[in-house]
């Protein structure tokens, strides 16, 4: 059997754009986006093993503007892979699979990820008393 | 008609040899890392602007220290699961497909392994 030629997953320059299928490959491009993420998780946990002067270099790079950009960015890949995860599990348990409510909890899900976000940072700022 | 052997059915594993299983784990893992995740952003917020101490402090509640614990495993666990189904799904050529694979996972074990050894140190290190 030949398997060059065998069909691969929808490719994203053909397909015209739609919110389902723009949604399902945020939440695969946030997913990977969030594996790297474990990167600074990593960090933060290893610096604070190895020591004060660790530890400092690792707070000197995320209170950075760069730093704190990343951080922004995945907290709301959080929120948007958290909310649509849930979608993807109401599918999986059959429910909301028909267009209306596919477009419907797919808006939810945005919303939902982009005021989850603000909130976090919101409430982030005001614990440690302004920017 | 039914080409499945009657030991094959019995088995219930399919042409993968692995059956649901990595569907099914990464349902599980999702599941338990909806509250996990939730208290991890909660408790980061509460931590953010911590000096030295007061980090180590943190980490050190056995609280704490146990759901950390409990997070990073089902996140790197959660993750190279996955990154697996995108390697698959978008990577043409067999080398580097089966390359990137055993980058991915070699990748999850090392990096979830740096992160409990550091929560276990902070945890349990003396003074």
């Amino acid at each position: 059997m030949r398997t060059e030629n065998r069909p691969l997953s929808p490719h994203l320059q053909i397909y015209r754009p739609q919110l389902t299928s723009v949604l399902s490959i945020m939440h695969r491009l946030t997913g990977i986006f969030l594996a790297v993420g474990t990167l600074v998780l990593v960090w933060w946990l290893f610096s604070i093993a190895l020591g004060p002067q660790y530890y400092d270099d690792f707070n000197w790079f995320i209170s950075s503007i760069v730093g704190r950009l990343l951080l922004f960015a995945w907290t709301f890949s959080f929120t948007f892979h958290l909310a649509n995860g849930i979608r993807h599990m109401c599918w999986d348990a059959g429910w909301g699979l028909d267009l209306s409510k596919a477009y419907k909890t797919g808006w939810l899900t945005l919303i939902i990820s982009i005021v989850l976000t603000l909130v976090i940072w919101i409430v982030g700022y005001s614990l440690i008393g302004g920017v | 008609m039914n080409l499945q052997s009657p030991l094959g059915k019995a088995r219930g594993l399919g042409a993968a040899k692995s059956g649901t299983n990595h569907w099914w784990m990464q349902r599980l893992t999702a599941i338990g890392l909806i509250p996990l995740s939730i208290w991890f952003i909660i408790e980061i917020l509460l931590a953010v602007g911590n000096d030295y101490n007061g980090a180590k402090e943190f980490i050190r509640n056995p609280f704490t220290a146990i759901f950390l614990i409990l997070f990073i495993v089902l996140t790197f666990h959660h993750a190279q699961l996955g990154l697996q189904v995108v390697v698959e799904d978008y990577v043409k050529r067999k080398p580097f497909e089966i390359g990137l694979l055993i980058l991915i996972k070699g990748a999850a074990i090392l990096l979830s392994l740096t992160a409990l050894f550091a929560v276990l140190s902070i945890a349990f290190g003396g003074a």
